[in-house]
């Protein structure tokens, strides 16, 4: 596999080559920075934590990130409502019983599934880019979160909760988890028909059509599977906050989009990697962490947060156009 | 294929269709809505929308398009209940430091060729820091004389149609019908054709980030007139309405196609949605849904007549 790190004796020229390696070498600055800043306490517990909240945010990029490789315009902004939902759906479903995590869990990623289908309903029924097809949808989808899951005080099993928080070694279970499933994804991407006929339709539609790829269909399982890992996230997002909230997948829109793109990912599509997503997810959350532990307030984190996303892009993006 | 009605007519009419069976739904529903007093009530907060709509369309005509506006509308109505009530020439300074903050994303995303979505992106958590910053809690206090203006009570029609109408018109005049306009709009058309024409992508670019920053800055003005005071998430939904009344309004997503008056009246049915629902008595859980509900429905009629056109041409 192409994303498994270059052995020692190849010269470092040909490791830098690699688009993602700036997002792990700017979440490594970070907590160089913040550790510095603590005179190295608490370095392993921030890692830790840092490696918990990243996974929802790998969770969802993922997904993000495929069907941006589709090509210009793709891009799935239902992302929010259907964590919204597919959480709030997977809680009443286990209504904190053991034995129903299981059923919980499928259940949240079939309502995914179920929404990306509708999303693709929309854009090929209606031909509007993705971006209008994929708001209107959130806008349904939000409002059936809000009307079915308004004041909704259940609590997730408690083995759910216990797995979702547990460690193995001081690393998060969730993390190793969601790592396992990027790698599952890394392959389907770079070594699956279906992961090559996404990014051949991301670089020119027309001639992967006329290599007998469906573009259609190509675009379809995207999707469906970016909305399938939305829901997945909800789920679990629902299980390790204590209980599902209408509010808990803001963050998850503007996020997926930021992973993905200072992941080193082209936004112009066709041109992905994943350990990238993995890469900007701890550079973010670390980022977060570095603000707080600096004692800044709300303001000027959301500010230095937003100046970074840019001056990021600005230095690594400039080579693709389209709007992404 | 010459035909009584041509779909390009059909479709330039759709906005002020989808509008009018709104309206005339509210009007069967609750008869008494149909008053100055009504309308008053439910547009007053159709204006703040509709200069958002009109910012997104600034920058949907040179293909890209604004993530930021709603925070955007948010900072400015911050900065109109803070600066601007309490040391005026500060407060226009900001103002108008915004707008040039605005040229600059544009020239930015120009000069890098970056996707905008990302910049834009990132400048919506820049102006919800600095709206935090501003107003940590809920708070100020609008200046009389901007509440003045807004609650101006015009005789017969009520001033946020009156606005709204006077927007349209201006945009459209600008934008649609002279020189200049059709420059801006071929540069998101047409780009290589601007450019091997002699005229400067840069300069239509930096204009139009400059106008849609002063459209944003009247949104967040008219807004803090209206509630007379600001928090930081005031307008944070304005950024997902602001493109639904865009596209509702027969804008397309590239090619410089867009429509200033569609987009006004795009934006008024957005805001009309809210009060159909309560007046049908449905719970405003499903206010949102049914703005996303008329988008698709509008849109589901434009892919009739397209398909209807294709068929005839």
């Amino acid at each position: 596999m192409n994303t498994v790190a270059a052995p020692t004796r190849s010269p470092l020229a040909r490791f830098a080559t690699r688009p993602w390696i700036w997002s792990f070498i700017g979440a490594l600055a970070v907590w160089v920075a913040t550790i510095v800043f603590t005179g190295g306490k608490g370095a392993g517990e921030i890692l830790s934590v840092a490696l918990t909240f990243s996974s929802f945010f790998v969770i969802v990029g993922v997904g993000q990130m495929f069907v941006i490789t589709t090509g210009p315009g793709n891009v799935d902004l239902s992302i929010p409502a259907n964590i919204a939902l597919s959480g709030a759906l997977a809680m009443i479903l286990m209504d904190g019983s053991n034995g129903m995590i299981l059923a919980g869990l499928v259940a949240a990623v079939l309502c995914g599934v179920a929404i990306g289908c509708f999303n693709y309903i929309l854009i090929r029924t209606l031909q509007i880019p993705p971006i209008i097809a994929t708001l209107s949808a959130s806008f349904i989808i939000q409002s059936i979160a809000i009307a079915y899951g308004r004041g909704l005080k259940i609590k997730p099993p408690p083995l759910l909760t216990d797995l979702v928080q547990a460690h193995i070694l001081s690393v998060p279970l969730l993390a190793l988890f969601v790592l396992a499933l990027s790698v599952g994804l890394a392959f389907v991407l770079n070594r699956t028909l279906y992961g090559r006929a996404v990014t051949a339709v991301g670089q020119n539609p027309r001639a992967a059509e006329l290599a007998g790829i469906s573009v259609g269909r190509t675009r379809f399982l995207t999707y469906v599977l970016s909305a399938a890992l939305a829901g997945l996230c909800g789920a679990m997002l629902a299980a390790f906050s204590g209980g599902a909230s209408l509010n808990m997948g803001e963050e998850y829109l503007l996020a997926s989009i930021a992973v993905v793109v200072i992941g080193g990912s082209s936004v112009a599509g066709g041109d992905s990697n994943v350990p990238g997503i993995w890469g900007a997810s701890l550079f973010m959350y670390l980022l977060v962490t570095m603000l707080n532990t600096f004692g800044v307030g709300a303001g000027v984190r959301l500010v230095a947060t937003g100046v970074i996303i840019i001056a990021v892009i600005t230095i690594a993006g400039g080579k693709s156009s389209g709007r992404g | 294929m010459t035909r009584f009605v041509s779909p390009r007519v059909i479709r330039a009419l759709l906005p002020a269709l989808s509008m009018a069976v709104l309206l005339v739904a509210i009007f069967v529903i609750q008869p008494r809505a149909m008053s100055y007093f009504g309308l008053n009530l439910m547009l007053n907060l159709a204006l703040p929308i509709a200069f958002a709509t009109m910012a997104q369309l600034c920058v949907i005509t040179v293909n890209d398009l604004d993530l930021s506006i709603g925070s955007f509308v948010s900072f400015c109505a911050c900065v109109g209940a803070t600066f601007l009530n309490d040391t005026p020439l500060l407060g226009v300074a900001v103002l108008v430091g915004c707008v040039g903050v605005y040229a600059a994303v544009g020239a930015l995303i120009h000069l890098r060729n970056l996707p905008s979505i990302v910049v834009t992106l990132g400048m919506s958590f820049v102006w919800l820091g600095c709206s935090v910053l501003l107003l940590p809690t809920p708070g100020g206090t609008a200046p009389a004389w901007l509440i003045a203006i807004v609650k101006f009570k015009t005789p017969l029609i009520p001033f946020a149609i009156l606005a709204s109408i006077a927007l349209a018109l201006i945009v459209h005049a600008g934008l649609m019908k002279s020189a200049a306009g059709a420059v801006l709009r071929g540069s998101g058309g047409n780009p290589q054709a601007i450019a091997r024409a002699g005229w400067s992508l840069l300069r239509t670019k930096v204009t139009m980030f400059a106008l849609a920053g002063c459209f944003g800055v009247l949104a967040g003005l008219s807004l803090v007139g209206m509630t007379t005071s600001a928090d930081a998430n005031i307008a944070l939904r304005y950024t997902l309405l602001s493109i639904a009344g865009v596209i509702l309004g027969g804008g397309e997503f590239v090619g410089g196609r867009v429509s200033p008056i569609g987009a006004v009246l795009g934006a008024l049915t957005l805001a009309l949605a809210g009060s159909l629902l309560s007046f049908m008595q449905i719970s405003p859980d499903w206010q949102i849904g049914a703005q996303g509900a008329i988008l698709i429905v509008v849109l589901a009629l434009r892919t009739l007549v397209n398909r209807a056109e294709a068929r005839a041409a």
